[in-house]
């Protein structure tokens, strides 16, 4: 007997080695064929604090946190009280635990979960340079049944630099593990692995925009770091290196969204990546973007806010300022990734919608996609491109008209180096020829222009993820998709059809491809990740929602489960 | 339009980096002729036009992009030279050119300045200092007395010590720190020139009366002076020298030697190579 999913959270203060015991887990898990997803709870603290490493394994494609865990692995019980919350367990669970580390947690306890020991500290402490986490990760291999050889490709991997002892140790201590856990039968032992189809990667949605920007044809970012979106910056930072482009580091958020829009006047296209906190300090100059017409990405990792917030963990609070929070009418792209493999197509199209549009794009992806690892089938090459119109015929002294009122609304560009496309582009209200102008038919004339090029552009099927059918539908965004497919699945498995709708383009609306994804629905659940339900209100001043609709709305830092919105589903049906 | 390659053809006017665009100043303003001093200073250089940008924030003075010939971005308020050097670090063959004034560059601009200083990319930044905020109406700026009492927004005076743009540029690591006056266009050009001329970044101080809120500056004619020292590239020594000047020396300050900053890259792998480092 086999199970399809096993969740298990790896627990120990920071220093003990959860994180690296788990991103060894979720690696060797993927050299032997199941699928993964890996996501880490931290505090603030950098060195020493409560950490546990959250991987889910299965046969299949994982698409969000598990609905409760089948197994923790403690190294230890340090402040796990801070996050017991993101720790549902039930009296199937069950909990291996070192008694030198004490006893397991009551706010743990109390859910009846099975309590097996595992002398972890003195196993480890047997063997010269002998790790927990090394016996923690073989006890997890012996339970979930996972091959030897997949562990021994990532140990070389992670430890051949280190030498023959650091290697031996490794080994000692998985094996000194496994070999308590052999006999136990916890049922624990996940299906066969399924090793057709596509090459697989390995990678975290922070990964996965970077290569996106590349893919796109970025070649400058201004960068600031700010946690969750750090991870974004420093893969750009070697990797547009050698693909020709360049990274600097900023002084603050002012100047990398200042510094993007000038390389991108230049000619350059260009991304920068943040947090909420950073957003905010953008928004004058993504404004500015608006006005002058000048291309520009911002990938948000959003966390917990406002205000410094809650800087490690998730949330999709950010919405708001993403769609609403420039001043005077500017309007804007505004893009969702809606799993960890799609921060990848996603980024890369808002490169090319932002070249193509000459306006900023705000890419909002989430701490939970952003800085979890998950193994994908390799995601489908996208064609999209940076591709900015320029502007020809310049041959004519001062009758180039950078904002020219064209039908598209996007007018040629010139960009430094074009004899004869001199001008100045300016945040001012300006007339067709970039000079100044406060006049009313000036402004209305180009306030019509900036809309129309993104009301008039057609965004093709990329606009959503539209799943399934049936006459009741999720319809949801970012990092709550995943949890909402499973469920919907579910649905579907027990014989009711159910649609998903995740909408990748948040701005501009797209009233008409929404209404059409939810023809005959008689039932809509709305689901999301904040304490104000901003997505609700968003979609309801835009759409026309049909039939009842309901809202699954609830703040960060808890993870949107499929239990949660399948059992949602269940009580609306 | 080419520039002079021998004495026998006429090189670019300063005419030519002029555009037809009246500016917004007041009569008598010394914006009016700090222009006259960037143009001729362009002139003097024989920029090429397309390869030239100029950027400048929000006030008087930043409005100069829209009176030149050349490329010009008009951004936001202290922002001008974080975006001039995003423009110069992803182009380094242009020449870039900053434009702004005293409230935009020390005021609300003045991490910007600090950083833009240490970070010596190589471009030019002219300051039009006037002491006050003139599009707004009479403000006090960063660099004003702490006892005017002009403003109805400090009717006390700010009550603040001003600020002393050059000892700050040299205090934060500029490689190139000048002062001029604007009643005199042909010096501004020539420090203009220098400063485009001399590696790394450049900040050109300028006294620019503003004879609406400022009329006392009209006075600054008889205050100002030679500076009277040769440059030097020794920061220290600057920097000891323009602690004993009165704010009111004309002249070069420090032309020093730093290297300026320009990350190299280039294009040594292909997107796929780096892709396969995802691959199981």
């Amino acid at each position: 007997m086999t199970v399809d999913s096993v969740t298990i959270a790896l627990v120990g203060s920071g220093g003990a080695g959860a994180m690296t015991a788990g991103q060894m887990l979720l690696d060797a898990a993927a050299n032997v064929g199941w699928y993964g997803l890996m996501s880490r709870t931290t505090g603030p603290q950098i060195r020493g604090g409560e950490a546990a490493a959250l991987v889910r394994l299965s046969p299949t494609p994982v698409h969000g946190p598990g609905d409760r865990f089948d197994l923790i692995v403690a190294f230890d019980w340090q402040n796990v009280e801070r996050f017991a919350a993101e720790l549902p367990l039930s009296d199937k669970s069950v909990i291996i635990t070192d008694p030198s580390q004490g006893e397991v947690p009551a706010v743990l306890a109390a859910s009846g979960a099975r309590q097996v020991e595992l002398p972890i500290k003195e196993l480890a402490g047997r063997i010269p340079s002998g790790r927990v986490n090394m016996v923690g990760l073989g006890a997890v291999a012996a339970i979930v049944g996972l091959p030897r050889a997949g562990i021994d490709a990532v140990i070389q991997k992670a430890l051949g630099k280190k030498g023959d002892a650091a290697i031996q140790a490794s080994n000692a201590g998985i094996d000194a593990g496994t070999k308590e856990a052999a006999g136990w039968n916890l049922g624990l032992e996940l299906a066969a692995p399924n090793k057709e189809g596509a090459t697989r990667w390995n990678i975290s949605g922070n990964e996965a925009a970077g290569l996106g920007a590349l893919k796109g044809g970025v070649k400058f970012c201004a960068a600031y770091p700010i946690t969750p979106a750090t991870e974004i910056l420093e893969w750009l930072a070697p990797n547009l290196a050698k693909t020709g482009g360049k990274l600097v580091q900023a002084e603050d958020e002012l100047a990398s969204i200042a510094m993007c829009l000038g390389a991108s006047f230049s000619g350059v296209p260009s991304i920068t990546a943040t947090a909420g906190p950073g957003l905010s300090l953008m928004t004058e100059c993504i404004g500015l973007g608006v006005a002058s017409e000048t291309p520009v990405v911002i990938v948000d990792v959003q966390r917990g806010g406002p205000s410094t917030g809650i800087p490690t963990k998730s949330e999709q609070s950010d919405l708001n300022i993403a769609v609403y929070g420039l001043h005077g009418d500017a309007p804007h792209l505004v893009v969702g990734p809606t799993s960890i493999a799609d921060c990848l197509f996603t980024t890369q199209w808002a490169v090319h919608l932002a070249e193509a549009l000459q306006t900023p794009a705000i890419v909002l992806s989430d701490q939970a996609m952003g800085q979890s690892r998950a193994i994908v089938d390799k995601p489908a090459d996208a064609p999209h491109k940076a591709n900015r119109l320029l502007a020809t015929d310049l041959g004519g002294e001062a009758t180039y008209k950078r904002y020219a009122n064209t039908e598209s609304g996007v007018s040629p560009a010139a960009i430094p180096g074009m004899a004869g496309g001199e001008h100045t582009a300016d945040g001012l209200e300006h007339a067709e020829n970039a000079l100044p102008s406060s006049q009313a038919s000036d402004h209305q004339k180009q306030l019509d222009k900036r809309l129309r090029k993104l009301t008039s552009h057609d965004y093709g099927d990329a606009w959503a993820d539209v799943e399934g059918e049936g006459e009741i539908a999720v319809v949801t965004w970012g990092s709550a998709t995943g949890p909402s497919r499973e469920a919907v699945r579910r649905l579907e498995a027990a014989g009711t059809k159910a649609r998903l709708v995740a909408i990748r383009l948040i701005s501009p609306v797209q009233p008409a491809k929404l209404a059409a994804a939810l023809d005959g629905v008689s039932k809509v659940l709305v689901v999301e990740q904040t304490h104000g339900a901003q997505f609700h209100k968003f979609l309801r001043g835009h759409y026309d929602l049909p039939g009842a609709v309901s809202v699954f709305s609830r703040p960060g830092p808890l993870p949107i489960r499929a239990r949660e919105v399948h059992e949602t589903l269940l009580s609306l049906i | 339009m080419d520039t002079h390659l021998t004495d026998d053809v006429v090189g670019p006017l300063p005419g030519d980096y002029k555009s037809d665009v009246k500016p917004i100043w007041c009569p008598g303003c010394g914006d009016y002729s700090v222009l006259a001093g960037i143009t001729r200073a362009m002139a003097t250089m024989g920029l090429e036009r397309k390869d030239t940008v100029v950027v400048s924030g929000i006030g008087c003075s930043s409005r100069i992009p829209a009176y030149t010939s050349v490329y010009g971005y008009h951004t936001v308020h202290g922002r001008s030279l974080a975006v001039a050097s995003g423009v110069k670090l992803a182009r380094p063959e242009l020449n870039v050119l900053i434009f702004g004034g005293d409230g935009d560059g020390f005021s609300i601009g003045g991490n910007h300045f600090l950083h833009a200083c240490r970070r010596n990319v190589d471009m030019t930044y002219i300051v039009m200092d006037n002491q006050v905020y003139g599009m707004t109406k009479g403000q006090a700026s960063p660099t004003t007395e702490a006892d005017w009492c002009e403003s109805k927004l400090t009717p006390e005076g700010p009550g603040v010590n001003p600020i002393q743009p050059v000892a700050l540029a040299l205090a934060c690591g500029a490689n190139f720190v000048a002062r001029g006056f604007s009643n005199n266009p042909n010096e501004v050009a020539r420090l203009i020139v220098e400063g485009v001329r001399h590696p790394g970044f450049s900040v050109i101080h300028i006294l620019s009366p503003c004879v609406t809120f400022r009329p006392e500056q009209r006075n600054w004619k008889s205050t100002v002076h030679p500076y009277g020292r040769e440059p030097t590239d020794d920061p220290n020594e600057a920097m000891r020298a323009v602690l004993e000047d009165d704010g009111f020396g004309l002249g070069i300050f420090l032309a020093g030697n730093r290297r300026p900053f320009q990350p190299e890259s280039a294009a040594t792998r292909s997107i796929a190579q780096i892709e396969e480092g995802f691959a199981v």
